[in-house]
């Protein structure tokens, strides 16, 4: 009976010292583990978004997308007018898993830049979809001007050597959301009155 | 004297990786580059040192019993400290080593020094023993990376080394050159080793 106590005891105190130390990592990391998680999406911004004035990080426009779920619409105003928009999009067709991505828009509905956000794919294969060559291709790039496909099936896109699953995962996720820009986003920002 | 016997014989005699085979999991997976392979190492030699230093200093009060839980705890405790670190400040090293931070605690080295070692002897001799261990590994895993990456991509710590016409041997920066650059090292140094003893 009381070696039974002393062994509950024992693993009671390591625990109960661990809990309390691991508490008091977390709050030190609170902060800068949420500073580092914003300012990676401030950079992503940054980068597909063309020049604004305000905290597009800050300034989300919900929309409800499919099944429910809303996409969070980053807006990048310019003298308080909304001059792009930027959202996440998912492809499921990644080669080693799913492939996430930011893109932005103008309002004219014109690519304004890419940006992976999440990816596995082989490295110096597929993962070079991360290369600034692959992404710029997008840039300028509509739904109506662009034949949405990898070169290999007959679209606009440049493939990668040796790598064709990852750019067909991501002109699929980049296409499906230029469509949704039209379907949802758009008139989602029109009847907000946000745009004519 | 037995102090620097137990701190250097994590790097030649008794290394983590080479001689004991031991953590192969991280070993393998995050090697692609040298600089995955130093931060891998360093974040274990942390957590090595501190379990080992915890171990030591309680293993008079750890009944025999419930010693394994309470080394798990110990180390885990450890183990999540450096992944909370670690994604505070050194942000893009976390993403890149992913879920490997949070596996440190299943790594059979920290385990097994606990057991084989700290659990029965002096806290400064453990200290010794988890430190020598942590940088021999943190040894081996940079050698891995740097080797790995330069063939495979010509490049040592994202730094290119041959010029953007090197034709890269993507297969070593892919899971297959993990094992044949693990296998290549490991004859490499126990040819060393016999012409030694011989």
């Amino acid at each position: 009976m009381k070696s039974i106590f002393k062994l509950i005891i024992t693993l009671t105190i390591i625990c109960a010292v661990a809990a309390i130390a691991l508490s008091f990592v977390h709050q030190i990391t609170l902060k800068p583990i949420a500073y580092q998680k914003r300012m990676e999406k401030v950079r992503a911004l940054k980068r597909v978004l063309p020049a604004y004035d305000n905290h597009p990080e800050k300034d989300i426009l919900k929309v409800p997308g499919k099944n429910g779920k809303p996409i969070e619409v980053n807006l990048a105003k310019k003298g308080g007018k909304v001059i792009a928009v930027a959202y996440r999009v998912v492809s499921h067709k990644g080669y080693g898993g799913d492939i996430s991505l930011l893109m932005g828009l103008d309002m004219k509905g014109k690519i304004t830049g890419i940006e992976i956000l999440g990816m596995m794919e082989t490295p110096g294969l597929g993962a070079r979809i991360e290369e600034p060559a692959f992404k710029k291709q997008f840039v300028g790039r509509t739904l109506k001007n662009t034949k949405w496909a990898v070169k290999k099936d007959g679209g606009d896109i440049d493939q990668i050597t040796g790598a064709t699953i990852s750019p067909r995962a991501v002109t699929e996720a980049i296409y499906g959301g230029l469509q949704l820009f039209e379907k949802k986003i758009r008139p989602a920002l029109k009847s907000k009155g946000l745009v004519q | 004297m037995t102090l620097q016997k137990e701190f250097l014989k994590g790097f030649w005699r008794e290394n983590p990786t080479f001689r004991l085979v031991l953590g192969m999991c991280p070993t393998l997976a995050v090697t692609t580059s040298a600089t995955n392979g130093i931060g891998m190492g360093l974040a274990t030699t942390f957590v090595l040192v501190c379990s080992n230093f915890f171990v030591s200093l309680l293993r008079r009060y750890i009944p025999s019993k419930v010693r394994i839980p309470a080394f798990i705890v110990i180390i885990a405790s450890f183990v999540t400290i450096v992944d909370l670190i670690m994604a505070g400040y050194f942000y893009s090293l976390h993403k890149a080593l992913g879920l490997f931070i949070p596996l440190i605690t299943v790594n059979c080295i920290i385990l097994g020094r606990a057991e084989a070692f700290a659990s029965k002897n002096p806290l400064a001799l453990s200290i010794a023993d988890g430190l020598g261990m942590g940088l021999g590994f943190t040894l081996s895993l940079t050698v891995l990376g740097a080797v790995r990456e330069l063939i495979g991509r010509g490049m040592i710590f994202g730094v290119s080394v041959f010029g953007p016409h090197y034709p890269a041997l993507l297969v070593f920066v892919l899971p297959p050159g993990a094992y044949l650059t693990l296998g290549l090292l490991s004859a490499l140094m126990n040819r060393i080793t016999l012409r030694e003893e011989t």
